[in-house]
């Protein structure tokens, strides 16, 4: 091991060349998010809220929404997804540019929510790799806030130079599907008042 | 009016339900739209109901305004959920219904005779679970959620448009086989009829 005093150290060098670059580029990307809104239920309304000059997530660099999923950097699903919606949103998130993040807003964007029957995805991270979830139903503009800021944090935590730190791209597998049925039958289990009931009733 | 096309009025709370047998369905909705002092020229409404009750019938239920006479009627027709599920289509006399008749189909799996485009409208075309507010259907679906998941994600909603677009689409592959033939007769589509009419 080398003295710490020693300034030509490559090792000492470049890993702070490292953390330079990436508080460089965490901190550009955490701060000038441009949020693609999937607003499709009540959720949306809280989202517009937040967006709009009371809560204002401009103040946090989302200053511009992307209304095209090509110039956006966060997916945010504001609502509950139908079946119906599934492969439009993982048209929406695959045509977004790398890196990119997704909220999910709410409890039936999160899980399904009330909507637990045939016509409603149990919960969007069965379709797409989702970074913070907020809850609420919906969840107030403090609340969607405060999920952008972790999103934030976690941002400012990933590191171009590891593997494990670094986001890649998350396609789908050979027969369509994120994750393996085994584990989509596992988390789209009933929950909550519904959890006496069983798929056969 | 019509003689025997009426099986039983019901009037409550200032509301007139007609019941009618479905052979005359057709008969009854022309004579009270095109009738002098009926006049039901606005077709509000198609649904449906099936009880909990198995004993009783599934109806049919028709919201029928009058506009010039700010009148209001309610027609049913009821049909046994053992038996064919169909009725005409009132599409010849309120074009309106085309829609309506379509999410009855979808939900409930009658088929209107006479319709000119009975497809499913809310569920996609390829949807192969059955008819959700049948009370046979269960909550949840009858496919697993790793398989509706499935089946959603390679879904190409594009190609479902209407079907002028499906007989240039590439997804002509995975439609309903009649729903082809419809295509490549260049119709519209004339639902045939169920073989054992009686």
């Amino acid at each position: 091991m080398k003295r710490v005093g020693e300034v030509h150290s490559s090792n000492y060098l470049l890993a702070k060349f490292h953390d330079l670059v990436d508080w460089a580029v965490n901190s550009s990307r955490a701060n000038s998010l441009w949020p693609m809104p999937f607003g499709t239920a009540c959720c949306a309304i809280e989202f517009m809220a937040t967006a709009a000059s009371r809560f204002d997530f401009a103040r946090f660099g989302m200053e511009r929404q992307a209304f095209s999923p090509r110039q956006a950097d966060v997916l945010i699903c504001a609502g509950r997804l139908p079946f119906k919606l599934a492969p439009v949103i993982r048209r929406i998130y695959d045509q977004m540019p790398q890196p990119k993040w997704v909220i999910s807003m709410g409890a039936c964007a999160s899980t399904g929510g009330i909507f637990d029957n045939y016509s409603m995805v149990q919960g969007i991270d069965t379709i797409v790799p989702v970074d913070v979830y907020v809850p609420g139903c919906p969840p107030r503009p403090e609340g969607l806030l405060y999920g952008i800021l972790l999103l934030h944090k976690k941002i400012k935590g990933e590191s171009l130079f590891d593997a494990v730190r670094r986001r890649d791209e998350q396609p789908l597998d050979e027969k369509g599907l994120r994750l393996p049925p085994e584990t989509i039958d596992e988390i789209s289990e009933p929950f909550g008042n519904s959890v006496h009931q069983f798929r056969s009733s | 009016m019509i003689p025997g096309a009426l099986r039983e009025a019901v009037a409550r709370d200032g509301e007139t339900i007609v019941y009618v047998p479905r052979e005359r369905l057709l008969d009854v909705m022309t004579w009270l739209k095109e009738t002098p002092g009926q006049d039901f020229d606005y077709l509000v409404d198609v649904t449906a109901v099936e009880y909990r009750d198995r004993e009783r019938p599934l109806e049919i239920v028709y919201f029928l305004r009058s506009l010039k006479r700010r009148a209001d009627l309610r027609v049913k027709v009821e049909l046994q959920a053992s038996e064919d599920l169909w009725v005409d289509s009132v599409w010849g006399l309120w074009r309106g219904a085309d829609w309506l008749e379509r999410e009855v189909f979808d939900m409930f799996g009658v088929t209107f005779r006479g319709h000119p485009d009975l497809r499913r409208i809310l569920m996609w075309e390829t949807y192969a679970e059955g008819y959700p507010l049948r009370k046979s259907f269960p909550l949840r679906g009858r496919f697993s959620r790793a398989e509706q998941v499935r089946q959603a994600l390679n879904a190409n909603p594009e190609a479902h448009y209407s079907l002028e677009e499906l007989s240039i689409a590439d997804a002509a592959g995975d439609l309903p086989d009649e729903m082809r033939d419809r295509l490549r007769r260049g119709e519209r589509g004339v639902i045939p009829e169920p073989p054992s009419s009686s």
